[in-house]
């Protein structure tokens, strides 16, 4: 909301004593954000004064209108200026900038020569001036204020400072001057000037004529609860605005438009009541609130034909819709240049009727922004009977009288205690106090006991229960006043203390990877079709969720694996000059595999039940945590050691073996064709027999489409399905010597390692400590490996003899024959 | 013969000092202490020797033979020790030598800042909650006194999921997580709620749809605004350093009343920093909290923002690009 300084100071008493930075500081200091503050002022330097046209030289010589005009700037000789607007006649008042004057921009008047004349100085537009959009030429002034050489700034009131404060959406009161300079009073302890809405009323009806004003109903009480409909007739269309209301609408954000649309902008700024001027010649009929029901279409003023809704809140005559109720009026009833008689139409009306005709047609408008978040209902008549008297004012019409249909405004009170205030914000205020505070944004206050009754201004919806209330002390005290004190925390009732088990595994396994020289990122989890298409995923991960509204179009699915992201991260590495890459991320999936259904409404007055809790957890779709991570190039650098050495599949399914281990899980590991992995060389980790990982090189296919180095591995591993072990049991640590035996067989090429270690285990028995396979050989085109095992073997009680080893390691040898047709090599 | 075995011993002696290296100490083993060496036949020739003089004569050899080789031993240890220390300082190697083969790994800084949090919070006795992203919307906003034609839904520029009567969002802030683990647990709940949140905003130098909150939630018997403003300082403290102050200043949140915004004051200049304020007592009561005996504070701040204005980020590009040489700069996080 934009507050120029010259209309606040209409409703609040501003000492000269008190500064712009004072007046910012206060709106900061009751809860409005100030986003600027701007003076055209600044930007203008030198002399800017009032001329009159004493004559008009049209240079025709030119390709273009140029004149050369004489002006009287109060100085002993006529100025003559060279200028290239036409809008202008003798006699007229002009703004003129003196040369050495700087215009907003940096723009420099000189005096210059231009089409064979001498011009001392510029005949200014607003535009030049900083004072808004208006191409229409050259600024002509009111004569009524001008005389010639007197300070043009003073009367063009450019020096007006105009203060940019947000207005949060429970304050929809504070969206007019009038509310913020109420607000401003209270900020700095100024006096408060409220407009006398009795005095207008009756000043108005003092001016009444005769004649029929037109009907006014409302259908649906709904979606109004109160409706004044003020006719006038005998309007002039053709009466401009005058200056100064153009350029307050101007300092506000607003354009000028029209006599009549002007006056009910300028109320809705000054007052907060939105307000409507239909041409009462377009009304057939009587005027009523009412849903759109039977009618199907209706074009708005900014001549767009809309689509209604049946439940739309519409204002129609007898045959037509005639505007969107609090949102925008129509095209065919706006005032035009033949207007003659005006509907003057201020309603309140329920501001979720006005939300969904604003949503429903994504229409923001003004009046809309305003009704949505609550207009004093009981400002309708008092705003409307304002806006008539301009009219009747400012284009001479007359006033014939009003329809209205109201309904009572509900008194609503309030009751609370100085104490219960002082708890909630832990400091203590005194009834004075509370009652001060209260009294001034506009409650009635008296006492019941300990309690306070207070009665709630009609203007503040958004007053109700006590933390309400203790805002408002808070505000008009300043929060700086509250204390800053430690709570005792007090330990949860489900007796978790520190990181979940879940939350130091996520820690654990990130440090780990940072360690082993991988770095983290944070991928945004947004994926393409093109990138599903391209990672060819299959089943649970081809399931995804779709964006109803992008960021783009291009992306507009939720990841279902992490991989999608990485590769692209490090393909902006590279391209960026990396020569290789390591990189992890720990994030959520998307999979759409479960049928979800809408929890639909819940009500929310209290707790829902244990089944609609069930429901509403049950709608939202199970998201698992992954790590998942990506090598490219180089694992080990080149350097002036020698080469470095590429990343291959070991290194990635060494980086899963080790963050599986770190959890104290046992895991065996399958071949797999999985993408978007290599089909041949993809691994799959399991723990008690179900997936918890994979990793391998990625497919040959999507890391040459993605330009990022041959045989590029990447790993994924899924953080919960990952069990959390329990506590270890230690063995205690033997001292007696181990037997050492190796053992190396053929087997066919089709057995995994895992397989015949697992056969050497199983045949070795319990002596067996550990196990590894030191070499593995395959002969080109032969279809047998040969692999070899360190067997390591200690007894806790005794030194084991050299029989009983070699029984040992022939019992395994025998296991691994039988299981996996291992041939024993000798 | 007693002078003969003196003159033996001494020439010996000196054979020993004189050796300069091991080679040439080798060569003095042979002569003058191996089975050849003059001692040696002397000791073999004690047999010839007359009986009675025979164990005189052979304690005055092996007496000799005795320093002999303890003579010898020791030229031997310092010769093997001199010849040490020359050969390992040829071994010297350049120690400024480049050795990393491996390359350098690194966490994000937000999750550095992340953990930071979560642990200042956790030393407090706090606990860390965590939940969905892709959220009901009764969790993100009904729950949190935000119906549907409310404005305050169009302050936060939400992501839809399709189909749209789905109920999903993607959550606009940690909140919904605020509202199951109070539709969960009972009071006192002391917790922070640290997560990736998102609105449709373009990336540009500040802005980022993806971004992370941390948000703080508390509920317990007599929690006053006093209390947020003292969680608030400590936060602050520890975050930007023990001189930071802050200030609350009045807010709209459709979930507190009072609401705030709160700024530090860092650098010369008051930085905002994030939204807070008295938990609603609607939103106790939608999670079935008795507004009545218990009463709660709730702050919410971007992580973003606060690495920014602490580490001196000035671009959200930097932060969201995933560029290595960026995170680099923040290691593991350990100081």
């Amino acid at each position: 909301m934009k507050l120029p300084l010259s209309w606040l100071a209409e409703y609040v008493t501003l000492p000269k004593k008190v500064s712009l930075d004072q007046i910012v500081e206060g709106f900061v200091k009751v809860g409005f954000e100030v986003e600027g503050v701007e003076n055209p002022a600044d930007n203008i330097q030198g002399a800017l004064v009032i001329g009159q046209v004493v004559s008009i030289e049209e240079l025709t010589e030119f390709k273009k209108p140029i004149r050369y005009v004489a002006l009287n700037c109060g100085e002993k000789s006529l100025r003559y200026i060279v200028c290239g607007a036409t809008n202008f006649k003798e006699k007229d008042f002009v703004v003129v900038a003196m040369p050495g004057a700087v215009l907003p921009g940096g723009f420099s008047i000189a005096v210059r020569e231009t089409y064979g004349k001498t011009s001392n100085g510029m005949i200014c537009s607003a535009r030049e001036l900083g004072l808004g959009d208006d191409q229409s030429g050259i600024m002509v002034l009111d004569p009524k204020n001008a005389k010639p050489g007197a300070d043009a700034k003073a009367i063009l009131g450019v020096d007006d400072p105009v203060i940019d404060i947000a207005v949060n959406p429970d304050r929809g009161y504070a969206m007019s001057i009038r509310g913020a300079a109420r607000e401003l009073a209270m900020a700095l302890n100024l006096e408060f000037k409220d407009v006398n809405s009795k005095a207008l009323i009756s000043k108005l009806e003092k001016k009444k004529k005769s004649g029929k004003p037109i009907p006014a109903l409302i259908s649906d009480p709904s979606g109004a609860s109160r409706i004044y409909l003020r006719s006038l007739v005998d309007v002039d269309p053709l009466r401009p605005t005058p200056e100064w209301m153009a350029h307050r609408l101007v300092q506000c954000g607003m354009r000028s438009i029209s006599l009549a649309v002007d006056i009910t902008n300028y109320v809705m700024l000054e007052l907060g009541q939105p307000l409507h001027a239909f041409d009462a010649a377009k009304i057939q009929g009587s005027l009523r609130v009412q849903r759109a029901a039977k009618y199907k279409e209706f074009v708005t003023l900014d001549n767009v034909k809309r689509k209604l809704n049946s439940e739309d809140l519409v204002i129609a005559d007898d045959k037509k819709v005639l505007a969107l109720a609090g949102t925008m009026g129509g095209l065919d009833s706006e005032v035009s240049e033949f207007t003659a008689g005006i509907a003057l139409e201020a309603a309140h009306f329920t501001p979720m009727a006005v939300a969904q005709n604003s949503r429903r047609h994504i229409l923001s408008s003004e009046a809309s922004r305003r009704f949505e978040r609550g207009v004093d209902p009981d400002l309708a008549e008092t705003a409307s009977a304002r806006a008539a008297l301009l009219l009747i004012e400012l284009s001479g019409a007359k006033y014939i009288g009003t329809s209205k249909k109201t309904t009572a405004i509900k008194n609503r009170t309030a009751s609370f205690s100085t104490s219960q205030i002082s708890e909630l914000l832990g400091c203590s205020y005194t009834d004075k106090e509370v009652q001060l505070a209260l009294t001034k944004i506009g409650c009635k206050l008296r006492k019941s006991g300990k309690k306070w009754i207070a009665s709630i201004p009609s203007w503040r919806p958004d007053l109700n229960n006590m933390p309400d209330f203790a805002e408002e002390v808070a505000r008009y005290f300043g929060y700086q006043r509250i204390p800053s004190v430690l709570p005792n925390v007090k330990p949860a009732k489900s007796g978790i203390s520190g990181l979940t088990p879940m939350q130091q595994r996520k820690r654990g396994m990130a440090l780990q990877l940072a360690a082993r020289g991988l770095v983290e990122v944070h991928n945004y989890p947004f994926v393409s079709a093109k990138q599903m298409e391209l990672f060819a995923f299959t089943g649970d991960r081809a399931k995804t969720f779709r964006i109803a509204n992008p960021m783009s179009e291009e992306m507009p699915f939720l990841r279902t694996h992490l991989t999608p992201g990485l590769l692209a991260t490090a393909a902006r590495n590279l391209a960026r000059g990396e020569k290789s890459i390591a990189l992890f991320e720990t994030g959520l999936v998307f999979r759409n595999t479960e049928k979800l259904t809408p929890a639909g409404d819940i009500p929310t007055a209290k707790k829902p039940t244990a089944a609609q809790v069930k429901k509403i957890y049950e709608s939202v779709p199970k998201q698992a945590v992954h790590i998942a991570g990506v090598i490219a190039g180089d694992f080990e650098q080149a350097g002036w050691w020698g080469s470095g050495r590429s990343a291959e599949w070991t290194d990635a399914l060494n980086v899963v073996s080790e963050l599986i281990s770190s959890t104290g899980n046992r895991f065996t590991v399958h071949n797999v064709e999985l993408a978007p992995w290599h089909p041949g060389r993809c691994a799959e980790f399991q723990v008690n027999g179900k997936a918890v990982a994979h990793a391998g090189e990625i497919h040959p296919r999507i890391v040459s489409e993605l330009a990022l180095p041959h045989r590029t591995v990447a790993f994924a591993l899924v953080m919960d399905a990952l069990p959390f072990t329990e506590p270890v049991k230690a063995v205690p640590v033997v001292t007696l010597p181990a037997a050492i035996q190796d053992i190396s067989l053929f087997v066919p090429q089709e057995v995994s390692a895992q397989q015949v270690k697992e056969a050497l285990v199983q045949g070795a028995g319990e002596l067996l400590e550990s196990i590894q396979l030191f070499d593995r050989y395959q002969k080109p085109g032969e279809k047998q490996v040969s692999l070899a095992f360190t067997m390591v073997f200690r007894a806790s009680d005794r030194t084991l003899t050299s029989n009983e080893v070699s029984a040992l390691r022939t019992a395994a040898g025998e296991q691994a024959v039988k299981s996996c047709r291992a041939v024993l090599r000798t | 013969m007693n002078q003969e075995i003196e003159a033996i011993k001494n020439q010996a002696l000196a054979a020993i000092d004189q050796a300069t290296s091991l080679d040439e100490l080798k060569e003095v083993k042979i002569a003058h202490v191996g089975d050849r060496s003059p001692i040696a036949r002397a000791n073999q020739s004690l047999g010839q020797a007359p009986s009675e003089q025979r164990a005189e004569l052979g304690k005055l050899i092996g007496t000799a033979r005795s320093t002999i080789n303890q003579r010898f031993d020791a030229r031997e240890r310092f010769l093997v020790a001199e010849r040490d220390s020359r050969v390992l300082l040829e071994e010297r190697v350049d120690v400024t030598l480049p050795t990393a083969r491996r390359p350098v790994g690194a966490l994000h800084p937000l999750t550095i800042l992340s953990h930071e949090i979560s642990d200042l919070f956790v030393g407090l006795g706090y606990t860390v909650q965590e939940g969905p992203e892709l959220e009901s919307s009764w969790l993100n906003f009904d729950a949190l006194n935000i119906p549907a034609d409310h404005p305050a839904r169009t302050m936060q520029d939400t992501f839809f999921i399709e189909p749209v009567d789905s109920g999903l969002v993607m959550r606009t802030h940690t909140s919904p997580v605020q509202v199951r683990t109070m539709l969960e647990n009972e009071p006192p709940i002391y917790v922070i709620c640290p997560g990736r949140t998102y609105r449709a905003d373009e990336l540009d130098a500040t802005h980022t749809p993806v971004f992370n909150q941390v948000e703080g939630l508390v509920v317990d018997k007599g929690i006053t605004m006093a209390h947020l403003k003292g969680t608030l300082d400590h936060f602050a403290a520890k975050i930007f350093g023990p001189d930071v102050t802050t200030r609350i200043r009045p807010s709209f949140f459709p979930f507190t009343e009072p609401s705030a915004e709160v700024d530090f004051f860092y650098n010369g200049r008051w930085v905002e920093w994030g939204g807070c304020g008295m938990v609603n007592p609607k939103v106790l009561q939608a999670c079935g909290i008795n507004s009545e005996v218990y009463s709660g504070f709730a702050f919410g701040m971007g992580l973003e923002r606060t690495l920014m204005v602490r580490h001196g980020i000035t671009d959200m590009h930097d932060i969201v690009e995933g560029d290595v040489r960026f995170s680099r700069q923040f290691g593991l996080g350990t100081r």
